[in-house]
């Protein structure tokens, strides 16, 4: 079995082509950054915003737990139909769609959370030296929550990476083609191929998060903590 | 999207047609979960236990725990599917490891959180180590193990659908028939009864924390 994974990614055409290791890794990749953005893009801001306003704590625990009742397979499932009926297609959109849902109330909660959780002495006294409620929050309240601001992207993009294998089973042509593939043709040297490329980049992906969360907080040694999601 | 025939979003007719399916998916899917998480917890109250007597065990147990987790769902099944083969076990195994970490890290900083004056004045009242943690220790801890089974269920609950790609059954074999057929009234069966059944286990849940712990209520919480 490891005989024929090795057999299997050592042979130079199982590389190329559309569906190859390079370009389903890439593809994968690709869409796991974009659905990372567009994320980050809808969540971040009110989350900031309601953060300062110290307001929505009960919207942040709704979103939470919504977020983590919805199976991603059912609402990957669930965008499928949803997708072809407005022309969409298959494939790239439905995961797409459904990985940035997915991705939304982890970053939402964290960056909520971080931001409400500076300490108000500390807000009050750079208001004091005259900042703008714009500087405010870029120079004094993002730098002191983003330890769990980062806490939060990443939980959502390891999620991300996780979920896109899933995409396969709509189409999508990324790792998880082959561990579908492998399932259908019986074919264990796939199977392992796909299953070992993906926990490679989540794997990959976290330690950066790693390295770059102790780059961006010098002054505090980052927490890898699963129950920022769950006190109540 | 009415439902009158089969290409509407859901067509009533194969629901009616089909109940007695429907059911047993139910029965398989709970199965699975109520399964992996009861192991789940009899394994991490055994780690947790261990990482609270020996201290410098929790960075080892829990750093390992937290790497399984990392691993996609998909890709562990597919790791396991050619040393176990499609059957429950390959399916427990990989749903087990999932709620390690969730409990594992818990419980410990559940049990951690309880005040010390407590535990001083349980020593004071002369109880024995194993006495304190049964009757001290575990009561005060009970809203996080209760928040952590809350977790770790709603969790479960979503992987079994992914388990049932590797045909164990549940609601997730009506998924990869429907999308396999491009038939979306099974899809929607399927994903539609899997949140329910996620935020129906996620409600018994938060009425076993209330009657677990009635002196939460006495006491309100207030906002800092």
């Amino acid at each position: 079995m490891f005989r024929a994974f090795v057999d299997y990614v050592t042979v130079a055409s199982h590389w190329s082509g559309t569906s190859g290791i390079a370009h389903r890794t890439e593809e994968h990749l690709r869409l796991s950054g974009a659905v990372v953005l567009a994320a980050a893009v809808i969540a971040l801001p009110p989350a900031f915003w309601l953060g300062r306003a110290r307001r929505g704590g009960f919207l942040a625990q709704s979103v939470v737990n919504v977020g983590r009742a919805v199976p991603s397979l059912a609402i990957l499932a669930l965008l499928f139909p949803i997708s072809l009926r407005f022309g969409f297609g298959l494939g790239f959109w439905p995961t797409f769609a459904a990985l940035v849902i997915l991705a939304i109330p982890p970053m939402f909660t964290n960056a909520y959370t971080g931001i409400r959780s500076v300490d108000p002495s500390v807000v009050d006294a750079s208001q004091g030296m005259g900042m703008r409620p714009f500087e405010v929050l870029t120079r004094v309240e993002i730098p002191s929550g983003l330890t769990l601001i980062m806490t939060g992207v990443r939980i959502a993009t390891l999620q991300v990476i996780a979920t896109a294998t899933l995409g396969a089973y709509v189409g999508f042509n990324g790792l998880g083609s082959f561990i579908n593939e492998g399932f259908r043709q019986r074919d264990d040297a796939k199977l392992l191929t796909g299953a070992v490329a993906v926990a490679l980049c989540a794997l990959v992906v976290d330690l950066v998060f790693g390295v770059v969360a102790r780059r961006v907080t010098p002054w505090r040694a980052p927490e890898i903590n699963l129950r920022k999601e769950s006190e109540s | 999207m009415i439902a009158t025939d089969k290409d509407s979003f859901i067509w009533w007719d194969w629901v009616g047609r089909h109940t007695a399916q429907i059911q047993s998916a139910t029965y398989e899917h709970l199965r699975l979960t109520l399964l992996a998480v009861a192991i789940g917890f009899a394994v991490s109250l055994v780690l947790s236990a261990v990482c609270l007597r020996f201290r410098w065990t929790f960075t080892p147990i829990a750093g390992f725990a937290g790497l399984l987790y990392t691993i996609p769902s998909l890709a562990l099944f597919a790791f396991l599917l050619p040393i176990t083969g499609f059957n429950t076990l390959t399916a427990e195994i990989g749903l087990v490891s999932y709620t390690l970490a969730i409990f594992v890290r818990n419980i410990v900083a559940g049990v951690e959180s309880v005040s010390p004056a407590v535990i001083d004045a349980a020593d004071g009242m002369g109880l024995t180590r194993l006495r304190r943690l049964a009757t001290v220790d575990v009561p005060l801890a009970a809203p996080a193990i209760v928040a952590a089974l809350r977790i770790a269920t709603v969790t479960t609950v979503g992987l079994v659908t992914v388990t049932g790609l590797i045909g164990q059954g549940g609601y997730g074999s009506f998924i990869e028939s429907g999308l396999s057929r491009n038939f979306s009234t099974e899809i929607v069966v399927g994903g539609g009864l899997s949140i329910v059944m996620a935020v129906a286990l996620d409600a018994v849940l938060v009425g076993v924390e209330r009657i677990a712990t009635p002196w939460t209520r006495a006491r309100p919480r207030r906002g800092t």
